[in-house]
């Protein structure tokens, strides 16, 4: 502390601030990569989306790093403020959003676009941290659970009614932070559960589902006959197990929007289109596909450059790396991924405050979702769910949002001697 | 309790797990399938076949005869077919908008992904209508290609003809040809395919997922040049050629002629004959019907694939091989009363010629005179020896061609039949000597030739003992077989042919030969008319001859079945022939008879089949009772004369391209 800014920069876990820069400049020059280039122009583009990109990734990096400047201790203090402006414009964004591929999911100010849903994130990750660390709650009784799933459920519910599904999902990435402080683990199984039961009951007869369901559990209670308690449990789960698949079905067929269905379904390998919906799974793959192990060099990725790929630059980035960068690239961009959010999670343990260790998984959690689902839909085992790949999409919102999220969590790391 | 923070393992590890499957699912579309590599290849690149010009063929005086017409073809890649304006496709081709569904059905039948022929063939003007509104129809293209023209209409049989390549084609060539490529599927289009077909470029284009062309694929560096096909000359005179189809007109038979020094053909008459320009173009496939339908069969190659008995042509070799062997000489004479007496079977001459040499007996075509030499030629070992001797005589007669493919630069080439003495050993046992087998000495019987090998024969005696293998191409640096150049020797030597060319000279040159009718002012023709015995009809009228005696230009070889005698319809087509050849018109009172000629209709009657059968089940009982069935045959035919003619004029209408046949037959 013997300088202004080491005072600032003190204790900053630089390896992660690596990694984000690593990132940004990999999505960079994707970016760079994915739109055409006319022979004729040489000269640095501004209003390119690549030369936008540049813009966003500078002034995210200031923005990152003057967050560093702040108390730590402000976050705590404002995050029910934050959380309550991001659901106010979340609600604005219904009434005075623009219409974008029949998603409310943009307000236009000037000539740039905020997207709420991804400021969302940090204000209802910063606002379940100052939950968590205030009330001390285990997660044992319903009250508690109550009140953490309220606080993901209603901005999650204002984004599916934009309707931007694979923003909302992203807000099941809560479940692990409250997980980690002490939320029962079935809570996770049932969740997965639930997974594992809407697929399967596209691909299996229900009537065959439920046979299977019933033998399971009567398997289970001879096995437990004299643990009463646990029977009783056993038939409450199937029940509402039975009945969870016959409300898949009519919410299926009632309130998911025939593109979602078909999306699904082409996911699912029910059915095969190589022209609409399908197009774009397939198109990226056979980008991906043909990179082969070391790629086919940077610009030289033909399906990137005669655009194949639809949305190449935003959600289907990963395309243009698995184009020119192949196997090797891929590997190393998730690798970095990985390492960042291990990382982060170490970070995250090594905090003496609940608030920040909270929060710290909250991001870990959040990038996990988006790159899980991002990447998996790119390859085609998740349906074509329409989110960013955090740092290397294209978009000034995300990136800045994604950005905040991070050092916001790196502020309060560097802050962890002290007590917020 | 369990350490809550020991949960940061099953989150971490939660990450580890997910990041694995991601690679693993990378790890198979990009390293372990290749699916996606060519996909992408084939969603850039797009190949664009430049089709070559076919070779032209000229004939022996650099005259085009077979050459090309540039015709468009409009192709579609069904996959690429995105919803279109299909009235305005339909009017701009000028057929209807159910054709055009129909079309692009047919064409995504064959294949979703390549450039399937979609209306072939269509008119300039439409092509110029596409042209402009083109971009409106995303997976079409129009392609460019040449087609077959035959300015002459004649050598249908000759030329062949070329066609889209089938399935089996493209299996056959291990995937050389591609759907809409064409190839000579018969005549000289077929033998020279190789040459003829030249080397397909294709242009190697890259487009971009709007399906603009982004130019060229690596610089052009994998772009092939289309090399067109070489240029053939042929030994044809495509004059004489004409001249000979249309002297056949409504007859049945083949003209063959070669130059004798050469092997060179000269003209190549197959008759019915067709225009080839019939087998190019929209219609033809029912063409090609309408020719296998038709009951002459003009589909049949006659001077390959017809199987006549040789016949009177024969008595020449008869003679030379006498002469060859010792076992006669020139001056040698026999007895003809009018018969030769074969143990107890009597073969017939035409006249009574008394005493008679070999001269004269090749003149007035005498059978009691060959088969006086026949008998010396099978019996000379003495009588036991007679299996032996034939099989000797029989080698020595198929070196001038009979029983063997002379291998011409045709497919589809008929060996006809000329057996060995073990064919004899089974129908006879050991038992059988001259007698049995003496219908030879007259070209008749068993043996049966080709109008090739026939005419070919003619060649051999004009070189005084050896022949070239006729062919039509000339030869042309190493790609026309060396074959083509070698002299075959027969084995009789040179000595031996001058008396034998006296009687053939005489046959047409003095007042007692039997084709002295058919003499060119000016040109001394040696010739040999043949009667040949037809089983199944009217006789088949032959000629075989060549011109001049000294320094022979043609040899020539005809046949008009069903006609006759060999002195009435085939010695004068022969003559207007060579004339043509030699001098370059029938000159004098014999240009008029051309005329006469070429209006006679010799087409035989045309036995119908469903009445015939019909009438077989109807009659069955009398079969059973007559127990013969050639009486029935004979009493049937009498039956549906008069239904027959007009059948087959009927036929003959429909089929207008091949016959008309004249209601004043003679
Ligand atoms: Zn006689």
């Amino acid at each position: 502390m013997q300088q202004q800014g080491n005072r600032f920069f003190f204790n900053v876990d630089w390896i992660a601030v690596l990694i984000y820069i690593a990132l940004c400049v990999i999505g960079f020059t994707n970016i760079y990569a994915s739109i055409p280039h006319p022979d004729t122009a040489t000269a640095f583009d501004f209003s390119s989306s690549y030369g936008k990109q540049l813009i966003y990734v500078i002034s995210g990096l200031v923005l990152g790093l003057s967050i560093l400047l702040f108390d730590g201790r402000l976050f705590n203090v404002f995050a029910p403020f934050i959380y309550g402006i991001t659901l106010i414009l979340l609600l604005a964004v219904l009434f005075v959003g623009r219409n974008v591929g029949g998603n409310q999911a943009w307000i236009p100010i000037g000539s740039f676009r905020l997207q709420p849903s991804e400021f969302a994130k940090f204000g209802t990750a910063l606002v379940l941290a100052r939950y968590v660390s205030t009330f001390n709650p285990k997660f044992r009784d319903f009250k508690s659970i109550f009140i953490a799933g309220i606080i993901v459920a209603v901005p999650l519910l204002l984004i599916m009614m934009q309707p931007d599904t694979g923003s909302a999902l992203v807000f099941l990435a809560f479940m692990f932070p409250l997980y980690r402080e002490g939320l029962s683990g079935y809570f996770l199984l049932i969740f997965l559960g639930m997974i594992v039961l809407f697929v399967a009951d596209f691909l299996v007869p229900v009537s065959i589902l439920i046979i299977i369901l019933l033998t399971i559990s009567g398997l289970f209670i001879y096995a437990n006959k004299r643990k009463q308690k646990l029977i009783i449990t056993t038939v409450f789960v199937t029940l509402i197990a039975i009945g969870y698949l016959f409300l898949v079905k009519i919410a299926y067929d009632k309130i998911l929007q025939p593109h979602q269905r078909n999306r699904i379904e082409l996911m699912l390998g029910l059915k095969t289109d190589n022209k609409g919906a399908g197009y774009n799974v397939i198109q990226s793959q056979i980008a991906i596909g043909s990179g082969q192990a070391t790629g086919r060099g940077f610009l030289q990725g033909t399906q990137t450059k005669y655009g194949y790929v639809p949305a190449q630059s935003t959600d289907f980035i990963f395309s243009t790396i698995g184009e020119e960068w192949g196997f090797i690239g891929c590997a190393v961009v998730i690798g970095l991924y990985v390492f960042l959010l291990l990382r982060l999670v170490n970070l995250a343990e090594r905090q003496r405050s609940t608030f920040s260790r909270v929060y710290g998984y909250s991001v870990a959690c959040i990038l996990f979702f988006h790159v899980f689902i991002n990447i998996g839909m790119t390859i085609g085992i998740i349906p074509v769910i329409g989110i960013p790949l955090p740092f290397i999409s294209y978009g000034g919102s995300s990136l800045w949002s994604f950005t905040i999220l991070l050092f916001i969590f790196l502020k309060l790391d560097s802050n962890r001697m002290g007590f917020i | 309790m369990e350490q809550l923070f020991n949960r940061k393992y099953i989150i971490q590890g939660l990450f580890i797990i997910i990041a694995i499957i991601l690679l693993s699912k990378l790890f198979y579309i990009q390293i372990i399938s290749d699916k996606a590599f060519v996909a992408a290849e084939s969603n850039v690149l797009k190949k664009k076949f430049k089709y070559p010009a076919r070779g032209a063929i000229l004939d022996r005086k650099m005259r085009v005869i077979v050459q090309n017409e540039p015709v468009y073809d409009l192709m579609v890649i069904p996959n690429e077919v995105k919803p279109f304006d299909t009235l305005a496709l339909a009017n701009a081709l000028e057929i209807s908008i159910e054709d055009v569904r129909k079309n692009l059905r047919k064409a995504r039948l064959k294949s979703n992904y390549q450039a399937t022929p979609f209306s072939k063939q269509i008119s300039v003007q439409s092509y110029a209508r596409l042209q402009e509104i083109m971009y409106r129809f995303p997976g079409f293209s129009t392609q460019d290609r040449t087609i077959r023209h035959y300015p002459d209409s004649v050598g249908g049989q000759l030329f062949g003809y070329v066609k889209e390549v089938d399935s089996a084609d493209i299996a056959r060539s291990e995937g050389f040809y591609k759907p809409g490529d064409y190839k000579g599927k018969s005549g000289l289009e077929f033998s020279y395919e190789e040459i003829l077909r030249g080397e397909k470029g294709v242009i190697n284009t890259v487009y971009d997922a709007k399906n603009i062309p982004q130019g060229s694929y690596a610089d052009g560096k994998y772009d092939v040049n289309a090399v067109s096909g070489e240029r053939l000359i042929s030994g044809i005179d495509i004059q004489v050629q004409k001249l000979g189809e249309e002297l056949m007109k409504n007859k049945v038979g083949a003209i063959v002629a070669i130059e004798p020094s050469s092997g060179e053909i000269l003209a190549f008459v197959s008759s019915p004959g067709y225009d080839p320009n019939l087998l190019v173009g929209k219609r033809q496939g029912n063409n090609y019907m309408d020719l296998i339908g038709n009951p002459y069969k003009p589909s049949l190659v006659r001077p390959i694939q017809g199987k006549y008995p040789p016949g009177s042509s024969f008595k020449p070799i008869d003679a030379l091989l006498g002469l060859q062997e010792g076992v006669i000489d020139v001056n040698m004479t026999f007895n003809c009363p009018g018969y030769y007496m074969a143990g107890n079977h009597k073969v017939k001459c035409e006249h009574v010629d008394g005493n008679i040499s070999m001269r004269r007996g090749i003149a007035r075509s005498c059978n009691t005179y060959f088969c006086h030499v026949f008998q010396k030629l099978i019996t000379k070992n003495g009588m036991k020896n007679q299996r032996q001797t034939y099989q000797d005589w029989r080698d020595k007669i198929a070196k001038f061609g009979f029983g063997q493919k002379l291998d011409i630069d045709l497919p589809f080439e008929k060996q006809g039949y000329f057996y060995n003495a073990d064919h004899y050993d089974k129908i006879y046992g050991k038992r059988w000597g001259y007698t049995t087998v003496i219908s030879q000495a007259i070209g008749q019987g068993e043996i049966t030739a080709t109008p090739l090998q026939i005419a070919n024969a003619m060649a051999i005696i004009a070189n005084r003992g050896y022949y070239i293998r006729p062919h039509l191409i000339r030869a042309m640096g190493d790609k026309i077989k060396k074959e083509y150049v070698e002299k075959n020797y027969v084995g009789v030597d040179a000595k031996y042919f001058e008396p034998v060319i006296d009687g053939m000279q005489d046959c047409v040159n003095t007042p007692w030969g039997t084709a002295v009718l058919s003499r060119i002012p000016n040109i001394l023709m040696c010739g040999k008319t043949g009667t040949v015995q037809n089983p199944h009809g009217k006789n088949h009228s032959v000629f075989i001859g060549f011109a001049p005696r000294d320094n022979p230009k043609i040899a020539i070889a005809v046949i008009v079945e069903n006609a006759g005698y060999g002195s009435t319809y085939a010695a004068p087509i022969a003559s207007y022939m060579v004339e043509k050849y030699l001098t370059g018109q029938v000159s004098g009172a014999r240009a008029s008879q051309v005329e006469w000629m070429k209006n006679q209709n010799l087409l035989p009657l045309l036995i119908d089949k469903s009445k015939k059968l019909k009438l077989t089940k109807a009659d069955s009982l009398i079969i059973r009772k007559t127990d013969s069935l050639k009486r029935l045959n004979d009493s049937l035919k009498l039956k549906t004369a008069t239904a027959k003619r007009a059948f087959s004029a009927k036929l003959a209408k429909k089929n207008n391209v091949i016959i008309k046949p004249d209601e004043n037959k003679k």
